[in-house]
């Protein structure tokens, strides 16, 4: 089997999270060529193979030439299966590429078994398995496919030609996260308010609890897209990632985007109305009630000591 | 301006999930379905757009069940126009290729000006739908927006990278859109757009035999490898357990 795996540069450097796809490629046993738009001073430690094309010329973010050129690599190297990051880079460019391919796409694999892949449904609450007949493109979820060891070598560069391509998609820039108003990261102690906590009144109830713990407030994503908690206390793949002393979740779910942000705590303490939250996974302890009883009376217990 | 916009009902992720018979899908019974999340979004920005620009139309394309008329009913009391609603049973047999050609086979000759959809939906989660609808059209597709600014036929959005940052991203019409959580807020359908909504045309037509790509072979629960402690029963109890077990296990409470 063999595999093409398309690497993420940003700003001309070589994402240290690509190795993912080379430990891909060998829980999967098979042989792999790269692609990249990137630069030829920060390559991979590998051996094999790796495509790359100016990203001076192609650009950061232009996927008709992205797709192009992977489509032209194709050619030469009639791979079986593409594989991608789970990133916005992935996950923009995958579906591109099984348009173009007629390729079937598995978005997000967690896992493999025999030839089957498994992706998460439903939140992580369901796994499914799918078979693709032994071609496709494959987005793979970032820390489901940990390199084991350090790679070495320096892979063979073949420079690609970069053609123009008519883009009807202008890209102006980029623009920086903005400076963090808490700054999360140093916190020991950390008690997060998700969704389950109903209105933003409620989210009195887990501020005060972290008030009485002597820790900060964190929050899941659509507490931040509700405007009842500013975006520097996001914890997640688009917010903060944290790793407090003792981090409590209250009312979040645990989808995978905000376990990749808090999954490192040394103490997870969760506080959910269902015992099957997929936050159980990362939790130390799971107290099933509603958190707006608990956490009120948590905090009035420690306040009183 | 002729706008599209897709979406898609899926069970409440809070539910507990049953599967079926096969093993293919979830049991449909007991759950409670809604609007996709990411979708509510696409609605949001679609009618905003609607408003903004006073002549455009709205329509509104669902494929699933006859139960997904409920959420394409919510669409059109959110303010769309009119739905096209696929209707298909099978629908969870389907892979995304084959819903994205099954619509794009529907709006192909509407000749949509800007087409939203969400970026991915809550129970599958492919992510796919959009752009495929994009390359089978062959407009330009921008994914995960998370704002967005129409000016003088030109619509300016950002893109939602890792870590807080954005791409700013300039581009025509036609176009493709997928939509992020946080893009907009979106509205609630008041009583009385819910009773206007009532008379505008919700056309069912039938699935299109398209071909799929992916084949399902089951779904079960995941494994459990998290080994959390469950505490259950009445409030004081549990602020007493959980104080103890932090006091034991942590070095937070003195
Ligand atoms: C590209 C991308 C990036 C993302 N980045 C992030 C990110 O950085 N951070 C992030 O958090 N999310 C992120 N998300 C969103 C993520 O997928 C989830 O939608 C989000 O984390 C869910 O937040 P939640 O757990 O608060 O809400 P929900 O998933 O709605 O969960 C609410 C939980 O509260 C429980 N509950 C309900 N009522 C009560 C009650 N009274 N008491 C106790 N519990 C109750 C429910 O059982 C449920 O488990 C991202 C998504 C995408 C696609």
């Amino acid at each position: 089997m063999k595999l093409l795996l398309v690497a993420e540069y940003k700003s001309k450097k070589f994402l240290e999270s690509n190795y993912e796809l080379i430990a891909f490629a060998d829980k999967l046993k098979a042989d792999y060529v790269m692609f990249g738009v990137g630069d030829e001073t920060d390559l991979p430690k590998c051996e094999g193979k790796i495509y790359l094309a100016d990203s001076e010329k192609a650009g950061e973010y232009n996927p008709s030439l992205h797709k192009k050129l992977i489509a032209e690599v194709m050619e030469k190297e009639k791979a079986d299966f593409i594989v991608l990051p789970h990133t916005s880079y992935g996950w923009d460019l995958a579906p591109r590429l099984s348009a173009e391919l007629a390729f079937p796409q598995v978005t997000e694999v967690v896992d493999v078994d025999d030839d089957n892949f498994i992706l998460p449904a439903c939140n992580g609450k369901l796994w499914r398995k799918v078979s693709t007949g032994g071609k496709g493109i494959i987005t793979i979820q970032g820390g489901a496919f940990n390199p084991e060891n350090d790679y070495e070598g320096t892979p063979e560069v073949i420079n690609l030609e970069v053609p123009s391509v008519e883009s009807k998609i202008q890209f102006e820039g980029y623009e920086k996260a903005e400076a963090v108003g808490v700054d999360l990261t140093k916190a020991e102690i950390i008690v997060s308010a998700g969704r389950g906590v109903g209105k933003k009144e409620n989210v009195e109830n887990v501020r005060k609890l972290a008030e009485a713990l002597g820790g900060e407030l964190g929050a899941s994503r659509p507490v931040v897209d509700s405007e009842w908690v500013e975006h520097s206390h996001q914890v997640g793949t688009t917010g903060q990632t944290v790793a407090p002393k003792l981090y409590v979740a209250c009312g979040i779910s645990g989808a995978i985007q905000h376990l990749a942000g808090m999954k490192k705590s040394d103490f997870i303490l969760a506080v959910n109305t269902d015992k099957d939250a997929p936050i159980a996974e990362v939790a130390d302890v799971l107290v099933v009630a509603d958190v707006n009883q608990f956490a009120p009376a948590l905090a009035e217990k420690i306040s009183s000591k | 301006m002729k706008i599209l916009v897709c979406v898609k009902q899926v069970p409440d992720m809070e539910s507990k999930f049953k599967l079926d018979k096969n093993n293919k899908w979830f049991s449909e019974e007991d759950l409670a379905f809604r609007m996709n999340e990411y979708d509510e979004y696409a609605v949001e920005q679609a009618v905003q757009l609607k408003e903004q620009t006073g002549d455009a139309e709205v329509v509104v394309v669902s494929l699933g069940p006859e139960r997904a008329k409920e959420a394409v009913k919510k669409a059109l009391a959110m303010g769309c126009d009119r739905a096209v609603h696929i209707k298909d049973g099978d629908y969870y047999k389907k892979d995304s290729y084959s819903v994205a050609k099954n619509i794009y086979e529907y709006v192909k000759d509407e000749n949509f000006d800007i087409a939203f959809t969400g970026l991915q939906s809550q129970d599958r989660g492919s992510a796919q739908v959009g752009v495929l609808l994009a390359e089978f059209l062959d407009y330009p597709c921008i994914t995960t927006i998370i704002e967005f600014e129409y000016k003088d036929s030109e619509i300016q959005v950002k893109r939602e990278l890792e870590g807080g940052e954005k791409a700013v991203v300039k581009v025509k019409p036609p176009v493709v859109l997928t939509c992020q959580l946080g893009l907009n807020t979106p509205r609630y359908p008041t009583l009385p757009n819910i009773m206007k909504a009532k008379k505008k045309e919700i056309k069912a037509v039938e699935p299109l035999d398209t071909e799929n790509l992916l084949t399902f072979t089951d779904i079960d629960y995941p494994e459990k490898k998290g080994a959390a402690e469950i505490l259950e029963g009445d409030v004081n109890e549990l602020v007493e357990k959980t104080l103890d077990i932090l006091k034991q296990k942590t070095s937070v409470l003195k």
